[in-house]
């Protein structure tokens, strides 16, 4: 979407001479090219154009029979099913569950996480020996445990908690020790010079060096953390959005299906938010 | 503060030498070096990169176990002890995180000094040293200049009589670093505290100190010391009298014969 009005007069004024032999000497000349930006709320009016366009086509489509509306469904159909979803069913305490196993494990992983790779800082040795470890369990597609997890933590909330707290503690070991590695080993140095004992070092310089990567992690574990949760009421649960998902798709109710995916991502756009806002917050704190 | 010339001896290096054993073989950083600094004296040591000045520092703040040899600091054997002496490295190492305020505490904090009496200390130094106004500002908001005194001043707050300076001035422009010179100066002579410089820059160490010592590479050793007789409070017009010129010719001359020392660098 290039707008390059006013590049048209110097070519033109080239344009005789580019046909001749010599046209490679001739250098033509090229201006910056030059965006210009719409206003917000034409960018936002047309979005909502394209949204209510695409419900719009999907409703005709299933009206008229382009698409099986049995398999795809419809929105007329759909929003009917979110009335009885909320009004009928339990809602509200899927909604809970899945919210709290996500929160849960976020928060579990994230803290155990970041505290496990601040760890590393106390030996060399130490992070030498369980290195490997780390990196075998970082490849390892962790969701391939949930069977064995579900059997272990059985079918409610812990089991959920536990793989999302599996999703997410190796990103914040890894991240937190690539913030401990990189701190100065001179400004260590300057802190040993003050005569610090290693428990100085730790709490005045290592932690606060290091909260900016223990910070970074917090909106990818929060997206971690639910896809685990999700994952865990796949395989086995009575509650939650992900078993809402898994039952309606099993018995044909693809309405059902689609509300319960819409409502799911409403509530990791939120969970999404809120960590946003907390993530800026503390950066504001830190000050770095 | 020349009154402090005949003072006690405050710093004592014995026969300090330090090897370093590398894959391919040992390496002496350093040949056994040995230093008597009095009492609120001014030094500065210069020499070509290599020549063991920052391995010196490294000793004597306790940072390194020498390989031979012992420090004193008012007779008492301080080798390997840390907490002994300021220590102000080439970089200025302030915590983004700290206020200056913050920053400047931070020996006394570790210390365990109060941080209500800390901060009631430095607050009144930092307004007079140039940093008024800056006290509840962060790092990243000083110049370069601003930075470093923040980082010197870290160093005196930490009450130690003796400060080893590693080229505090060394990334500054060449008017603040005038500049710089000064400031220090007059923080010396309002301190009295023991000063030991690295730089490689030849008139900033003349200028600045009571004793040049020339050293030179392979292995690190102090080759000559130069006694700066010139008297105090110096102007800065000091820097052209043919006395300070001469002692200047003399540092050159013996940083130049050394085969591997580079005379930019030096110069």
């Amino acid at each position: 979407m290039t707008v390059q009005e006013s590049s048209s007069l110097p070519s033109i004024e080239l344009a005789p001479v580019r046909p001749a032999a010599r046209s490679r000497q001739v250098k033509s000349v090229r201006r910056l090219p030059v965006q210009k930006d719409w206003p917000l709320w034409l960018i936002i009016a047309i979005q909502i154009g394209i949204l209510i366009g695409a419900i719009a086509l999907w409703q005709a489509a299933a009206d008229d029979g382009w698409i099986d509306g049995f398999f795809w469904s419809k929105p007329s159909a759909i929003y009917a099913t979110l009335i009885k979803f909320f009004t009928e069913g339990d809602a509200w305490g899927d909604i809970a569950f899945t919210f709290r196993s996500t929160i849960f494990g976020f928060l579990l992983g994230t803290a155990a996480g970041s505290l496990i790779g601040l760890s590393f800082w106390w030996s060399r040795n130490y992070a030498a020996i369980v290195q490997p470890y780390m990196i075998c369990f970082h490849s390892l597609p962790k969701l391939a445990l949930a069977p064995l997890v579900i059997l272990v933590f059985g079918l409610g909330l812990a089991s959920k908690i536990a793989i999302a707290t599996a999703l997410t503690i190796i990103v914040s070991v890894l991240t937190t020790y690539a913030g401990v590695k990189a701190v100065d080993p001179d400004q260590e140095k300057l802190f040993y010079s003050l005569g610090a004992s290693r428990f100085q070092v730790f709490r005045k310089l290592i932690v606060p060096f290091c909260l900016p990567w223990v910070i970074s992690v917090l909106r990818v574990n929060i997206g971690l953390a639910l896809t685990g949760a999700i994952v865990g009421e796949f395989i086995a649960s009575q509650h939650g959005l992900g078993r809402q998902i898994l039952y309606a798709g099993q018995t044909y109710d693809i309405a059902l299906v689609w509300v319960a995916v819409g409502v799911l991502s409403t509530l990791a756009v939120a969970m999404y938010a809120a960590v946003s806002w907390l993530e800026s917050a503390l950066r504001k704190g830190v000050k770095q | 503060m020349i009154g402090a010339m005949s003072a006690a001896e405050k710093l004592r290096l014995d026969q300090i030498s330090m090897t370093f054993n590398t894959p391919a073989g040992p390496f002496q950083a350093l040949a056994p070096v040995t230093l008597s600094i009095p009492q609120g004296r001014f030094i500065s040591l210069i020499g070509p990169s290599g020549c063991g000045k920052t391995t010196i520092f490294n000793i004597v703040a306790g940072l390194l176990q020498p390989t031979s040899g012992r420090v004193f600091i008012d007779g008492i054997d301080a080798t390997g002890t840390i907490g002994r002496v300021g220590y102000m490295l080439q970089k200025d190492l302030l915590l983004p995180w700290r206020t200056v305020l913050d920053n400047v505490i931070l020996g006394m904090e570790i210390q365990g000094v109060p941080l209500k009496e800390a901060r009631g200390r430095a607050l009144p130094l930092l307004r007079r040293y140039g940093l008024a106004g800056f006290e509840y500002a962060y790092p990243s908001a000083l110049s370069g200049g601003m930075r470093q005194r923040a980082a010197l001043l870290r160093t005196l707050l930490f009450d130690t009589d003796v400060i080893l300076l590693d080229e505090p001035f060394g990334a500054l422009d060449a008017q603040t670093k005038l500049h710089m010179q000064e400031w220090l100066l007059g923080l010396w002579a309002d301190f009295g505290k023991t000063v030991v410089f690295v730089t490689h820059d030849v008139e900033e160490a003349i200028y600045l100190s009571d004793e040049v010592y020339v050293m030179r590479t392979r292995p690190g050793r102090i080759i000559e010391s130069i006694p700066v007789p010139i008297p105090r409070p110096r102007q800065r017009h000091a820097t052209l009298v043919p006395e300070f010129i001469a002692i200047k010719e003399r540092c050159l001359k013996l940083l130049t014969l050394d085969p591997t020392s580079a005379v930019a660098e030096a110069a």
